[in-house]
């Protein structure tokens, strides 16, 4: 059985309540950082722990909050990423629904540790239901004295808000995220300076993912070390994982970074395998905008050793032979699915949820989405799987914010390891029609507009 | 029918602007305009959509320029600038629910309503759309109503259209 840190009491019956989650150890690390701890010995833990962002960056979170900027006198504030939009992820929505305090608590803590009096957990719009659940356990929170003024007699003040956002990815996108918490467009700022120096209202601010804030959690119970012995090499401690596409049991599952791949899938502990008894084709390892992987190379290495749930073992031989941990939003493909199909699909998203402030992003994601359109819909040329690729490069690091190389990072390893499903579908433009599952007006035609254009 | 529902006054209740007065005691002096999305969140789900002189309304209540309002509802996927069915069914339709099923589920709903996407039906109970992810990919495909943003998960035809009826219903 593998070490739970974030979710090992998720089936308690009324865990969500503040009641149950304190008889099971809850707001013990408030405990012990406001009465027994500076802010620097926190944030000391939080770097001997190695814990690395879980939003898709996996920058250490100790040293993101050690560049944060204190000069006298301004605001600092802690923000909490829960715009959780990446497709494959699902994580935070199922911690903030089932184990809304463990957030709250790691709100607090990291608050205390940052020196903010102020901090929002900005959700995305969608999450309504999470929203109410959040306002909910933070009441019961203040009720408890764990919010407010001098909280347990610390003499520490902390105001914690929930922010709903609007529906916009590029909002997870941490300078967007505070644009949009200001009341504007989501569209990201250029950096530097970084939100460390100049974020909310121009004051230093902290930008973490809901499940980097909960992790605090047993870093301050049990001391940064001990959280380090969790996982493997520089992966440190647990992490979430959201499993979806073709498996017997997709769901959220909290693994012990270090994980053989193989066994996440096929394990009863986990996945229990593919479903309908069909063959695995390809993963998408970490929220679809990490590179997509073939069945062979998700499972082992380049050479043979197995492929591990870490960080590094993902990243393993760059982007010709590997990917990225990025969200954890694992997708497995059976081998009925139709890659061009799907990259499509993905790149509409991108298209779709591009600010539009960047003309390779904006013009790029839009004509990657038509281009594979067309060869979704059996439209397409031969010289369209370059023409993509080439696209695809040209967004690829020139862009404000990483929204474009998100965008063309599908596109590129799609067409590196399943180059002979494009062109199978440019030579058998007749047997590409059959997908269109009956909407009159969803994309057909766009498809035969698109093949008129040149 | 849009020019019509444009030219009525609007006014909002007394409950509602006690609301919005709550939301900006959350920032700093100054920075009320942080308030707008979760204004705009209040006042669709009180009139059903945000009109030009609602949005109107909210850039005098928070004393920002109309255009600021614009701009935000214009950017963001869920605000409604024009009049929807009282139920919006929204399906995601991004990869991981089309890997178990969403595009044909949107294919059912367009037959079962007899209406294109972002269309109203004549009796203006019902209109759907897709929406990109909604961070429910293990339990595809899915479907939220708002305002309270309710998920229906595992969805097959057979469960959208009992939704329908039940809906129908009330």
């Amino acid at each position: 059985m593998s070490r739970k840190l974030l979710l090992e009491h998720i089936n308690v019956p009324g865990i969500h309540t503040l009641d149950v989650y304190r008889q099971k150890g809850g707001y013990r690390s408030v405990e012990k950082a406001l009465k027994t701890l500076t802010p620097d010995e926190v944030v000391e833990e939080v770097k001997k722990s190695g814990l690395r962002g879980r939003g898709g960056a996996g920058f250490p979170t100790g040293m993101k909050w050690s560049f944060l900027a204190k000069p006298d006198g301004v605001a600092r504030y802690l923000v909490c990423n829960a715009d959780e939009s990446e497709p494959g992820t699902f994580k935070d929505r199922y911690l903030m629904t089932h184990i809304p305090h463990a957030l709250i608590e790691g709100m607090i803590v990291s608050s205390f540790a940052l020196g903010a009096k102020t901090s929002f957990i900005y959700v995305r719009g969608e999450m309504m239901p999470q929203i109410r659940i959040l306002e909910r356990a933070i009441a019961e929170a203040k009720n408890a004295g764990f919010l407010g003024k001098n909280i347990l007699g610390s003499g520490y003040d902390l105001e914690l808000y929930v922010q709903p956002g609007g529906g916009a990815y590029i909002c997870g996108e941490e300078t967007a995220l505070l644009e949009s918490l200001e009341g504007k467009r989501g569209n990201p700022r250029i950096k530097p300076p970084f939100p460390a120096i100049a974020g909310l209202y121009g004051c230093p601010t902290v930008v973490n993912n809901v499940e980097s804030i909960a992790a605090v959690v047993p870093i301050i119970n049990d001391g940064g070390d001990e959280y380090a012995k969790v996982g493997i090499g520089r992966s440190t401690g647990t992490k979430l994982i959201s499993a979806s596409g073709n498996l017997v049991r997709p769901g959220v599952y909290e693994i012990e970074l270090g994980l053989p791949v193989e066994e996440f899938i096929y394990s009863d502990e986990w996945c229990g395998g593919i479903a309908n008894g069909k063959r695995l084709k390809a993963t998408v390892a970490g929220g679809s905008s990490v590179p997509v992987l073939p069945a062979n190379l998700s499972l082992k290495l380049a050479n043979g050793e197995p492929r591990l749930m870490s960080y590094e073992s993902l990243s393993e031989g760059g982007f010709a032979t590997g990917t990225m941990m990025g969200s954890g939003g694992f997708i497995a493909f059976d081998e009925d699915q139709c890659m061009v199909r799907n990259t499509w699909n993905f790149s509409r998203f991108y298209h779709h949820e591009s600010c539009g402030q960047c003309s390779p992003c904006r013009e790029g994601t839009g004509w990657m989405e038509k281009v594979l359109h067309r060869i979704e819909y059996g439209h397409g040329k031969m010289s369209d799987i370059d023409l993509l690729v080439d696209v695809a490069k040209k967004i690829e690091g020139n862009t404000i914010c990483p929204l474009g190389d998100a965008a063309a990072w599908p596109v590129a390893s799609a067409i590196r390891h399943f180059r002979d499903e494009f062109e199978w579908h440019v030579k058998n433009p007749q047997l590409s029609l059959d997908t269109n599952y009956g909407l009159a007006n969803y994309a057909e035609p766009i498809a035969k507009a698109v093949s008129t254009e040149n | 029918m849009l020019k019509v529902e444009e030219q009525q006054p609007v006014q909002f209740s007394s409950a509602l602007v006690e609301k919005f007065e709550e939301i900006v005691k959350r920032y700093p002096e100054g920075k009320q305009k942080s308030a707008l999305l979760p204004i705009l969140h209040e006042v669709q789900a009180e009139l059903g959509w945000l009109s030009p002189n609602a949005m109107d309304k909210v850039a005098e209540y928070l004393r920002i320029a109309p255009i600021e309002v614009y701009e935000v509802a214009s950017f963001y996927s869920m605000y409604f600038l024009k009049p929807q069915g009282k139920y919006v069914l929204e399906v995601c339709r991004t990869g991981p629910c089309c890997l178990v099923g969403a595009e044909k589920l949107m294919g059912h709903i367009e037959k079962s309503l007899g209406v294109k996407e972002n269309e109203v039906t004549p009796d203006g109970l019902f209109s759907w759309r897709g929406v990109e992810c909604l961070a429910a990919c293990g339990y595809g495909p899915v479907l939220q109503i708002g305002p309270e943003y309710t998920f229906y998960e595992n969805l097959n035809e057979q469960k959208v259209d009992d939704l329908i009826q039940d809906l129908r219903k009330k």
